[in-house]
């Protein structure tokens, strides 16, 4: 078994290594007939720009996206720059240089890499998925019998904040940076899923379909191990497959199919605030001009927000949409279950906490007034702000820094629910209803807490949840996801998540089973 | 301002020095020759397993007693001169107190073995221990065998942490099965099974005679009375706990094996009271020992001293016995009182399921006459507290019990449940035609 294991460690990371070494990788040349369609679909007035890039990039062949993506940006940046000082601004170029350098470079793709993408696919996405279910799978027999298993979990460097935690947090981090700031890096990862993407949509693949692509299959694999590791839990393997179904089906397929079919893109589970940009310009006009389908959207990103998703917190407490069918949650629920005991739980991170996420819920809904109050009267500006510096300062920093970088990059060291803790609007919405009108809460049964504290370090959002079960108090905090590992990690029966009549669900002042009851009423009374 | 001076930061002495806090201004003294801060003694296992980190363990952030005004002192009580109400510590410095509460807790038990002293021989009881465990048991290469004397909880807890790091381990229990003296026959039984399905090397009906030492002085093997020599490197004395209160033998202070306490937790020294598991009481309260070295125990004494000592005086008055423990993956719960065949009183009657596939049964224990619901032990499954405790107090019967009883479960969603099952056993044993009702919210909370 342990060489199966090993086995499959070094496959997955020959797998990881090649992946790793694409964006350095492949060659790359720019033909005439290309470069005219690409100035031609990005309606490309810049004859500076396109009189440089005949000379220095057409017709040459690149070896790696380093030298071909300085090359444009140099052109791009010259161009602007020249057009700038002449103020020939309808010429100037707004397109990102990343950006072009990724549409350039997906065009011009040549060689191993281009011509056999079901190999390429196989030496990375095939021998990662291989290597880690080899290592995973035999945890059927290594784990020994079902029940609890964290032995070690302190112990070892890759759950324990050591040395191999560290790299997949650097690793993590790079690749959300690729993602979100230098997606030309991501060309060659492109061509590895485009025979996907095209049976799908029907396109070619963007660097948001390998995303989307390999968040599907982490999730898929990492569910395998969540499956195995709680197999005497009947609640964790529901709501693993829960929000499986949601990421691969909702999140990835239908949005894909949609496109096919002429519809506009949308995930029909990700409601606004997360989805911040629901509201913005392009999109609602995106979906005006879609006809029926596109109204409907419109009408049920509304009806979701308002209606659906508090009228199920008040019945199931937020965990229906965090822990059973939210994308992020469930990449923290898969991905992230390794690293679920290092998030904090001072009472200094709860505070920053409460500011930090609710703060982040007023940024997205002044964000999104001054954005509705744009689109109606047809004004770039709010009280002198300019509409769209706001936007782009949230898609920068909280839609791309926090939820993805910090999000899921900072799993390995700090736990795996940074953004659903501290920076999730949504999350901060559901809390308020969970926290004031639910029927959900987690039952501490009586008196019979020995204040062990599995239940607080494994608690995903930091919470201390030993301090309300030793008190024999339910816990009914906002910030609760649900995901029920408190309760599964408990080794007395303390902890059970349910779903209760509201009279009784507080209860600060009921007594510590055991003590006759006299004695009691005196200890509750302040 | 008076000062009330606590020996002991266990969950005795701590919830007690919580509880004088919330009900007084009085200035408050731990001292504990331990650790500095409270940690939850029940956790030491999830340490060395690689669970959590030691400090996972503490309930309490470090800045909370400053907070609370609740002084720390480390130091180890050497004398308690009660006449002077003066605590003279090991490093001779002394502490005057108004009150005291003792809440020393209990030591592991030796019974005079040979070799029992030598190094590698050790328990699980303190901070120290655990320590001890981790240079002695480091991994498998060093310690290549364990054995294990005494099977209680500490031992079945003790042979499951060595097994988290691969060691093996043989279990010397002297009765003829697992902790018999307290479960029914059926229970022990499959706990048996369960430790057998975990490479432990369980040996029945089997007492330790001498630890040898090697030429270094160290443990190097055991013998047992069935003749056998085990080679091992580590030796765990889980054979019990008792009071730790060697440090009064001279003081006065009336003590048989724990400190002498009445009702109210009152030595026979005014201003000085006795908690938690070195408490021993003239007389067990009902069915109770007259030590019980129990955490909930421990915490119910010490909200009780609490209100003494801030002017609400009150009898210790725990309610209806309730206990758990985990055996390796199998949870037990326990409430009301059901005895071993050794202890079993007269007029008890059980009834025991056991599931054919899983690891899950229970015993329910109810009057031969009136039928009367006594307790209920349980297996992997989980229970309600609350509605136990109410059936307890209602004196509710046995038929009650099982008509009602997925009231009390307590499982996780999503889990089989096991009613139907046992119902129907009840059913062909008793001749009774009982049908299960569903699950009510109202019911549950009718006393809310």
């Amino acid at each position: 078994m342990k060489a199966i294991q090993n086995l499959g460690i070094a496959i997955f990371l020959v797998g990881l290594g090649i992946f790793s070494a694409l964006p350095f990788l492949g060659s790359f040349q720019l033909d005439q007939g290309t470069f005219n369609e690409i100035v031609e679909e990005k309606r490309i007035k810049s004859e500076l720009f396109i009189e440089d890039i005949q000379q220095n990039v057409v017709g040459k062949e690149f070896s790696g996206m380093v030298d071909l993506s300085s090359k444009i940006s140099n052109a791009l940046d010259n161009a602007n720059a020249t057009h700038g000082k002449k103020k020939e601004y309808n010429k100037k170029i707004y397109t990102k240089s990343s950006e072009m350098a990724s549409i350039i470079g997906k065009k011009s793709g040549t060689g191993y890499i281009a011509n056999n993408k079901g190999m390429m696919w196989f030496l990375t996405f095939g021998l990662g998925i291989i290597g880690a279910l080899m290592f995973i799978v035999p945890q059927i027999v290594t784990l020994g019998q079902k029940g609890i298993k964290n032995d070690g979990v302190y112990h070892q460097s890759s759950t324990g904040q050591g040395w191999i935690a560290w790299l997949v947090f650097f690793f993590l981090i790079s690749f959300y940076l690729v993602l979100y700031f230098g997606s030309e890096y991501a060309v060659n990862w492109t061509y590895l899923v485009d025979p996907i993407s095209k049976s799908l949509s029907g396109n070619p693949a963007g660097h948001w379909f390998v995303y989307g692509f390999m968040y599907c299959v982490v999730m898929t694999v990492m569910a395998v191990r969540m499956y195995i590791k709680y197999r005497h839990n009947v609640y964790q393997m529901v709501r693993t497959t829960s929000v499986l179904f949601f990421q691969i089906v909702f999140a990835f397929l239908i949005p894909e199919i949609m496109v096919r079919l002429q519809m506009p893109y949308y995930d029909f589970k990700n409601a606004f605030p997360l989805d911040y940009d629901f509201f913005f310009q392009w999109n609602l006009k995106s979906l005006l001009d879609s006809g029926g389908i596109g109204l409907f959207i419109l009408v049920w990103g509304i009806v979701l927000t308002l209606v659906i998703v508090p009228v199920m917190v008040y019945f199931f407490g937020k965990r229906w949409y965090c822990s059973w069918v939210c994308g992020c949650g469930g990449l923290a629920e898969t991905l992230g279950d390794p690293y679920r005991q290092h998030s904090s739980k001072s009472l200094f991170s709860w505070k920053v906490e409460r500011w930090l996420i609710h703060g982040v819920l007023v940024f997205a809904v002044v964000m999104t007034g001054m954005t509705l109050y744009s689109f109606f009267t047809e004004t770039s500006t709010v009280l002198g702000i300019k509409t769209s510096s706001i936007q782009n300062t949230y898609s920068v920093y909280i839609g791309s820094i926090f939820a993805g970088v910090i999000g899921t990059g900072f799993y390995p060291i700090f736990g795996n629910r940074m953004w659903c803790r501290f920076g999730c609007p949504l999350a901060a919405y559901l809390g308020f209803v969970q926290r004031f009108k639910s029927r959900f809460r987690i039952t501490t049964n009586g008196g019979q807490c020995i204040s062990c504290g599995n239940c607080s370090t494994y608690c995903e959002q930091g919470i201390d949840v030993r301090a309300y079960a030793q008190k024999g108090e339910n816990i009914v905090r906002s910030s609760c996801v649900g995901c029920g590992i408190c309760s599964a990690v408990c080794p007395r029966g303390v902890l059970k998540l349910e779903n209760g009549p509201e009279q009784g669900r507080i209860n600060p002042t009921e007594v510590l089973l055991g003590n006759d009851v006299d004695l009691m009423e005196l200890v509750n009374k302040k | 301002m008076e000062h009330i001076v606590i020996i002991g930061n266990g969950i005795a002495g701590i919830t007690a020095a919580r509880h004088i806090r919330k009900n007084s201004d009085k200035k408050i003294t731990v001292v504990s020759a331990e650790t500095k801060y409270f940690f939850s003694r029940t956790a030491l296992m999830y340490v060395y397993m690689g669970h959590m980190k030691f400090e996972h363990t503490q309930p309490y952030e470090n800045w909370f007693w400053k907070k609370n005004r609740i002084d720390l002192v480390n130091g180890y009580v050497t004398t308690v001169d009660h006449k002077n109400k003066k605590l003279v510590l090991k490093d001779g410095s002394n502490i005057q107190y108004h009150k005291l509460i003792i809440a020393t807790g209990s030591k592991p038990n030796k019974f005079g073995w040979p070799g029992q002293d030598l190094p590698g021989v050790q328990g699980l009881y303190s901070k120290q221990d655990l320590d001890h465990l981790e240079a002695n048991a480091p991994d498998n290469k060093t310690c290549k065998r364990a054995v294990i004397v005494g099977g209680g909880l500490i031992g079945i807890e003790m042979a499951e942490m060595l097994r988290s790091r691969k060691i093996p381990v043989t279990f010397l229990v002297r009765e003829t099965s697992f902790w018999n003296g307290v479960l029914p026959a059926g229970e022990s039984a499959m706990i048996n099974e369960h430790i057998l399905e975990h490479h432990i090397d369980l040996r029945l009906a089997t007492n330790l005679v001498e630890i040898l030492a090697d030429e270094n002085g160290r443990a190097r093997a055991v013998t047992t009375d069935k003749g056998d020599t085990i080679e091992c490197s580590v030796v765990g004395l889980t054979a019990g706990v008792s009071p730790n209160i060697d440090f009064l033998k001279e003081s006065g202070i009336e003590l048989d094996r724990g400190v002498k306490v009445n009702r109210h937790l009152e030595t026979n020294i005014k201003d000085v009271y006795a908690i938690g598991d070195c408490a021993e009481q003239h007389e067990g309260i009902g069915q109770r020992r007259p030590i019980e070295a129990v955490w909930y125990t421990g915490r119910m004494m010490g909200e009780t001293v609490a209100q003494t000592i801030c002017g609400n005086k009150i009898e210790y008055k725990p309610g209806h016995w309730f206990n758990s423990a985990k055996f390796l993956d199998i949870e037990y719960q326990t409430y009301g009182w059901v005895f071993s065949e050794r202890g079993m009183k007269e007029n008890e009657q059980h009834f025991h399921w056991r599931d054919d596939k899983e690891k899950i049964c229970i015993t329910v224990s109810f009057d031969k006459e009136t039928k009367q619901f006594l307790g209920i032990n349980t297996f992997g499954i989980r229970m309600r507290h609350e509605i136990f405790d109410r059936w307890l107090t209602e004196k509710r019967d046995v038929n009650h019990v099982m008509e009602y009883l997925k009231d009390a479960n307590f499982d996780p969603e999503f889990y089989t449940q096991y009613e139907g099952k046992i119902v129907s056993k009840f059913n062909s044993e008793f001749g009774t035609n009982i049908s299960p009702k569903k699950k009510s919210w109202k019911r549950i909370f009718s006393n809310a």
